[in-house]
C-alpha cells in the first residue's frame, strides 16, 4: 500500500494491518517520521507534486523490493499542515530476515527524503522558511549506488 | 504548447503554480532560457540552477534533457520529503 494523504493516520493501526497482511516474513521493520519540536517551530506545511508523488514512490518501492528481496513495503506520507509532534510519514518493510527489512526501510527513507517530490516549509514564531535539502541526505543516498 | 508547473519557493517567486507556454525549445535548458526572459520574477527563480530540479512528464531528469513531445515540465527545489 502506498498512500499520499493530508489526513492523519494511526501508526499502531497501520503497523498491525501491515503485520496481518504478511505471510512468510520473519522480520517487519516500521519507521515513522515526526515533526520535531525545534525551538520556535509551530509546525510544517508540506507541499507535493500530486501527478508525480505516487508514481515516484511506486518506483522506489519496486526498487527496494527487488534489491533487498522485500516481501512487501508500505509507504504513507502526509502533506498539508502538520503541528509539532504529528506523524509525517511511515515506512513498513517485511523480509524473511531482519537485515534486509532494516536495509530496505532505510533505502526507502533515503529515497523518500531526496527523490520524492515533497517540500517542507517551516512555520515558526518568527516567520516561515522552506527547509533546505541537506548535503548529508544526498550523501546518504549515494551509499546505495 | 507545454504546461510548466512550479513548486515550493519557485512557485512563490514566480507567483503562479502553472502556466501554458508556447515554445519551440528543444531542451529543458532552452526552455529555462525562454522562461527566464519572461519577467524579473522568472529570472529570479532560475537565477541559480544549482538549486533547481526538473521533471519532464513527472520523471526526474536534467537540464540537457530533450523536450520532444513533452506535455508537462516541472521545476522545483531539491526535495525535502521523509
Amino acid at each position: 500500500m502506498i498512500s499520499v494523504q493530508s489526513a492523519p493516520f494511526d501508526l499502531g493501526d497501520i503497523a498491525n494491518r501491515f503485520a496481518a497482511a504478511q505471510s512468510g516474513a520473519g522480520a517487519l521493520v516500521t519507521f515513522s517520521g515526526v515533526v520535531r519540536g525545534d525551538a520556535g517551530l509551530i509546525g510544517l506545511e508540506i507541499e507535493h507534486y500530486p501527478a508525480m508523488t505516487l508514481p515516484a514512490i511506486e518506483d522506489m518501492v519496486g526498487a527496494a523490493r527487488a534489491r533487498f528481496g522485500l516481501l512487501d513495503a508500505w509507504v504513507i506520507h502526509r502533506y498539508g499542515r502538520l503541528a509539532v509532534g504529528e506523524v509525517i510519514m511511515m515506512v513498513a518493510a517485511s523480509a524473511p530476515h531482519r537485515k534486509d527489512a532494516f536495509a530496505g526501510a532505510e533505502f526507502l527513507m533515503d529515497y523518500l527524503k531526496s527523490r520524492a517530490p515533497l517540500w517542507k516549509k517551516e512555520h515558526r514564531t518568527d516567520g516561515t522558511a522552506w527547509v533546505d535539502a541537506k548535503d548529508s541526505d544526498e550523501e546518504s543516498l549515494c551509499r546505495w549506488d | 504548447m507545454i504546461t510548466v508547473v512550479y513548486f515550493a519557493w519557485l512557485r512563490e517567486r514566480i507567483g503562479a503554480g502553472r502556466e501554458q507556454i508556447e515554445t519551440q525549445a528543444e531542451t529543458v535548458a532552452q526552455l529555462v532560457a525562454e522562461l527566464s526572459a519572461i519577467d524579473p520574477y522568472h529570472a529570479a527563480a532560475f537565477a541559480d540552477l544549482r538549486s533547481v530540479r526538473v521533471a519532464v512528464d513527472q520523471v526526474l531528469t536534467d537540464f540537457d534533457a530533450p523536450l520532444a513531445a513533452a506535455k508537462e515540465v516541472a521545476f522545483f527545489p531539491p526535495m525535502t520529503g521523509g
